[in-house]
Order: C-alpha cells, then structure tokens, then sequence
C-alpha cells in the first residue's frame, strides 16, 4: 500500500476544503442584487404624463438624446426610497445631469413630492408598472445611469448611498459626459 | 397521479360542457390559453421571491407578469417569444430552464463530469479492494502451506 499517511490524512483534507468552501458562501452578501440583461443596451422607448402636471408628457429616451440622464425608480410607499431622497436632491445639483424620476405604481407620488421636495428635471407616473418592466425593475429603488445614446450602462437596485455615489454613479456620470 | 390528471379532466369537463353553449370555440380558446399561460408561468422564476415560480408566487411583481404574460399569448405571442421577453428584461436568472451557452455549460455539464468524476473514483477504490482481498488470500494460503 502506497502512502497511506496520505490516505489516511484525506478525509480530513476534504472535510477542510469543504469547510472553508462552505464558510466562504457565508461571507457572500446574502441578497445580492440581480445583474441585470440590459446593460449597453438601448433603454426602452416610453412615454408617460408627469406626475404634478398629467396633462404634459414625457418621453424618453428620445427626449434626453445627447445627454447622460439617470432614471430613479421610486414611490410614495417605498421606504427607503425616502433615505435616498437627500442624495437625490444633492445629485440634481451636479451639472449636466438630468435625473429623471419613474413614480412606480403610485397614486400618491405628487403629495409625496410636495412634501419632501422634488428632485427630478421630470418625475413620471408609471401607474401600472409597465415601464418599470421594461426596465427589468423588481424592487423600489432602482437606479439607472444612461449615456447620450440613450443605453443602459449602470444599474443600481436598492437605495442610493453617498459612498455609492462618490466612488460609482458620478464618476461614471462624469466619464460619459466625456465620451 | 389522481392531482396531476385532476387539472385536465376538469378542463376536459369544461370545455365538454361548453361545446353546448353559443360560443364554444372563443370558450375553448381561453382554456387554451389559460393552460399555456400556467405551463408558461411554472417555467418562470418570481425575482421578488426567488424561490418561487411566477405561477406559485403571490408577490405583486409576479401578478402583473402573469397579466402581462396573458396579454401577449392573446394577443398571439407564441410561448418562446414570452420566455424571451422575460428573459430580456429580468435576464436568463427567471428561466428555470438556462439556456445552453458558454456561460452556462457548468450548469449543463458540470454535474456530468462529477458523475465521471465519482465512477473514476469508484472504480480505483474497487480495484485497490480487490487487490487488497487477493493479497489477503495469499497470505492466507501461505499460512496454510507452512502449517
């Protein structure tokens, strides 16, 4: 019989390997975000009434081309969504940067705006949700950076967070703006 | 058994029933289609509770893919172009079928190669008994010579 220290010490090694394997999945975020299909592709055409004046519509990504724009996914009974609202509003400073809203499933989206302020260049009301799936959205927040050509080139679901912001979503903003 | 032909039996029943009424055909269609959008729906994965498929799933999200998925087949769609739909937008994460492609042939072939892997394994250990085993008779034969 050849090498039965080997042999004998396997099980063990194996046990080892299977432990650490096992501690290192623990480690992993537990809800990590989907990654979404849609990246570098074209965002989907809609159109849809603003939410504090229904009677003016809005249409992008057609209506933004040539400009890098930010999509933000919210609603009036998202929770988190009114953690983010701060950084929304210190976003819409940033030059050259049109934020626009989508109200998802929402009927109190204008109180909401109303009452906290209102960030967006153009908040729009999806009622049904039907733009939010066009866009993959399966949770509120959702953020999304387009460049000028109108394609999808990031995508941030949950809320926004200022850490995010700075090493992520404006340097991106910034670099397409070049492109 | 009796669950699984319980579904058909009563579809059979009713569309039975309904061969009699004015308009059998638009009735038969909508079981139909109801019957495509479930198959449909049970292939699917729900992304608000991924545990579960859109058909078992009562997430608000997954509602309104099931009316959305409805929507398309009656208006004509055929089953691919609704997985392709979902797939585009939620990726191909909600297919509980993976496509087969470069980043998927681990999913498709890994637990094949596992498979091999085991009878590889399996076949040394059975080897090394058996030599094992005839070495034990030999001794055992050598016992008995020098005895």
């Amino acid at each position: 019989m050849k090498a039965p220290a080997i042999r004998r010490a396997l099980p063990l090694a194996l046990f080892l390997a299977l432990a650490v394997l096992l501690g290192w999945g623990l480690q992993l975020e537990p809800d990590q975000p989907l990654p979404t299909p849609l990246l570098g592709k074209a965002a989907a055409q809609f159109e849809l009434p603003l939410v504090d004046a229904p009677e003016q519509r809005f249409a992008p990504p057609r209506e933004l081309r040539g400009q890098v724009w930010l999509l933000n996914v919210w609603a009036s009974w998202c929770e988190p969504c009114r953690a983010e609202h701060p950084l929304l509003k210190e976003l819409a400073q940033e030059a050259g940067v049109a934020l626009i809203g989508l109200n998802y499933k929402d009927a109190q989206g204008a109180e909401w705006l109303r009452q906290h302020g209102n960030p967006y260049r153009a908040a729009l009301l999806d009622r049904e949700g039907r733009v939010g799936m066009d866009y993959g959205v399966y949770g509120v927040p959702e953020t999304f950076v387009i460049d000028r050509e109108g394609r999808v080139r990031l995508k941030h679901a949950g809320p926004l967070s200022a850490a995010l912001l700075e090493a992520k979503i404006l340097p991106l903003v910034r670099s397409l703006r070049e492109e | 058994m009796l669950k699984f032909l319980k579904f058909p039996i009563a579809l059979l029943l009713a569309t039975a029933c309904l061969a009699a009424s004015a308009q059998p055909l638009a009735e038969a269609d909508t079981a139909r289609l109801e019957q495509r959008a479930l198959h449909l729906a049970e292939q699917l994965r729900c992304v608000v509770c991924q545990n579960q498929t859109l058909a078992d799933s009562h997430a608000e999200l997954a509602q309104d893919l099931k009316r959305e998925l409805r929507a398309q087949l009656a208006s004509g769609a055929s089953d691919q172009a609704v997985l392709d739909f979902m797939a585009q937008r939620y990726g191909d994460f909600v297919l509980y079928r993976p496509p087969l492609k470069s980043q998927t042939w681990g999913l498709w072939f890994g637990p094949l190669l596992l498979l091999l892997l085991g009878a590889w394994i399996l076949r040394g250990v059975l080897r090394q008994a058996r030599a094992g085993a005839s070495v034990e008779d030999d001794d055992e034969k050598l016992r008995k010579v020098r005895a």
